[in-house]
């Protein structure tokens, strides 16, 4: 039985299989299933019944999201299928491992989602900086027509489909869905208002969906193994497999598809290796850098969507960053803030002001300038930038790190202030 | 004078042949004018080195999309750069894996070893030193970009030899 669907081709010391091996080691099944009958409807279904959900940060169920795109004679023939692959969240090491190492599961998945919102263009919104997964995926895509998997009737299915891969310039705000959108259409990437929401207003107005790259790798397996397949992978009350990665000052960092629901000491432990000698572990984001902080205390939680949640963070990506306990937490979310000043579109004053103010906060702790107003202004930020404040999730994500940074290291905060210098550097 | 105003006091370049036609190819992807915009930046990017004001105001007249809103695309992205760089641009991550892997001390070498900090490029056009959001590749932390190449696991030694690499190359 296939246990690692998403990495069974993956061997990073090679090239990635060409379309033949990747065929003969049951690549392209699903489509050949689809071809064998499978309605759209029928597809949609099963994604449903998989219990997949969206693995670029939301955790929104997939089967649920397509079936918001209208369909039927009085829906617009036009519709858009997006694959985001603008991986740019601090500490996120995943879709590339995926687009550079196997192309192929991206665009056998690429044609199952298509297929079910009935789109017959597909755009994969890539980073611009990922230039080997470009290379990879225009040489699969270009073979994928050959074999007649893109194209016009695609295995006799009547279907038409042409996959496009959009390189972009280097934005985080890309990788909200309708920022992406935007950037797509040339414009400056600013997110939309919601609604509508792109399934029924999306990518030149028409129907689109937008998911993460991950999420549409899981797709083939689905088809091709079954729902009761893919519900046995799991350990934990989510289903399937997902890619946890470790980075950090950690034995062997590293990225692994595992089941959901194991639990975290195991990635850390038996995967990772445990920390570096001499250094403990003091706090870890689990899902990149726009996640809460967690604890040592935290390591026997399953990773799993609603586990997480109920310590009050986000599985998220699942690629962890472990702080250190010779690490200034202090400056490790100041350099998290930086990163959201940097990246704030601009677009709404909170996040346009006050992640810069935050920022300059920062640089005066790691001076030995900080004050207890400062903190306060600082705790007042977790409010003002939190959900519901700003026009998108940027500054909301920001409040993660700052939140929960400020709640488990309020005594290095205070130790910035009392000795007017960063404790850890020595 | 803000670069809006000065580049409207300019007046278009000519194309090349060779970006007319890696544009032309773009526009097929695309349902209309306005989405190659990015692409054109990057295509005359590619040709030029950096996107001048001449070719801002080409780009604009080629595609029909006004000098403002492609001026807002160009200052948007990290990628497009408005002034000249040099033959290497350095796309150093600073981001918070590398940061705890300790890119603040390669950034210190860079800049001993070069002259030169973010923003800056070496007076012999050799390198252009930008910080870049992080890479995506956090288990080999710390990373950089030297053109199209990523360098991972950055030693202070390491970084001597990528340096010397692409000096040799030029």
């Amino acid at each position: 039985m296939v246990v690692k669907p998403l990495t069974k081709n993956i061997d990073m010391s090679r090239p990635p299989l060409d379309i033949s091996a990747y065929e003969n080691n049951d690549g392209y099944q699903s489509i050949k299933a689809i071809a064998g009958g499978l309605s759209p409807a029928d597809v949609l279904q099963i994604v449903k019944d998989s219990g997949l959900k969206g693995r670029g940060g939301a955790g929104f169920p997939t089967g649920l999201k397509w079936s918001f795109v209208p369909q039927g004679d009085n829906s617009p023939s036009q519709k858009y299928f997006v694959v985001n692959g603008d991986e740019m969240e601090p500490g996120t090491f995943k879709d590339r491992l995926l687009m550079e190492g196997d192309p192929h599961l991206l665009i056998e998945g690429i044609i199952i989602g298509a297929y079910t919102i009935q789109a017959n263009t597909a755009y994969i919104f890539l980073r611009g900086e990922y230039k080997v997964s470009e290379r990879m995926l225009k040489k699969a895509i270009s073979e994928a027509y050959t074999k007649g998997y893109l194209g016009k009737n695609i295995q006799g299915t009547g279907f038409n489909l042409d996959i496009i891969v959009h390189t972009s310039a280097g934005r985080y705000i890309c990788g909200e869905e309708t920022a992406l959108l935007n950037a797509l259409e040339g414009k400056r990437a600013n997110p939309r208002a919601k609604p509508p929401f792109p399934q029924v207003s999306g990518l030149w107005g028409k129907p689109t969906i937008v998911n993460n790259v991950e999420t549409v790798c899981n797709l083939p397996g689905i088809i091709t193994y079954g729902v009761n397949w893919y519900h046995s992978l799991t350990k934990g009350n989510d289903h399937g497999t997902k890619l946890f990665g470790i980075s950090g000052k950690i034995k062997r960092p590293g990225c692994w598809e595992l089941p959901l629901g194991i639990p975290i000491r195991e990635l850390l432990e038996d995967y990772g290796g445990g920390m570096r000698d001499g250094l403990g572990l003091r706090a870890f984001l689990p899902g990149g850098g726009s996640t809460d902080f967690m604890l040592p205390e935290h390591l026997d939680i399953k990773l799993d969507y609603d586990e997480i949640a109920k310590v009050g963070s986000r599985l998220a990506t699942g690629t962890m960053i472990l702080l250190d306990d010779q690490t200034c937490p202090v400056g490790m979310v100041g350099n998290l803030m930086k990163f959201f000043a940097h990246e704030s579109c601009g677009f709404c004053t909170p996040c346009r002001d006050g992640l810069p103010w935050v920022d300059e906060i920062f640089n005066e702790f790691e001076s030995g300038r900080g004050t207890e107003k400062d903190l306060g202004i600082l705790h007042e930020h977790v409010d003002y930038l939190g959900p519901g404040r700003t026009f998108c999730a940027l500054a909301p994500g920001a409040t993660a790190p700052l939140g929960s940074g400020l709640k488990y290291f309020s005594e290095d905060f205070k130790k910035h202030i009392k000795e007017k210098r960063c404790p850890y550097e020595h | 004078m803000s670069n809006i105003i000065a580049s409207t006091a300019k007046r278009a370049r000519k194309l090349t042949e060779v970006e007319v036609e890696e544009i032309e190819h773009e526009m097929e992807l695309y349902p209309d004018k306005q989405a190659v915009g990015l692409e054109a930046l990057k295509i005359v990017q590619k040709h030029q080195g950096w996107v001048s004001d001449e070719s801002m105001l080409a780009i604009s007249k080629y595609l029909d999309i006004s000098i403002g809103d492609l001026e807002g695309v160009a200052t948007f992205f990290n990628l497009v750069y408005r002034r000249p760089v040099g033959r290497n641009v350095i796309l150093f991550c600073n981001s918070v894996s590398c940061w705890i892997m300790g890119c603040k001390t390669m950034r210190t070498h860079i800049n001993n070893k070069l002259g030169i900090d973010f923003g800056e490029t070496t007076q012999d056009g050799d390198f252009t030193f930008l910080p870049v959001p992080c890479l995506g590749d956090c288990d080999r932390a710390p990373v950089m970009m030297v053109g199209d190449d990523l360098h991972r696991n950055l030693t202070k030694d390491g970084i001597d030899q990528i340096i010397t690499s692409y000096k040799a190359k030029d």
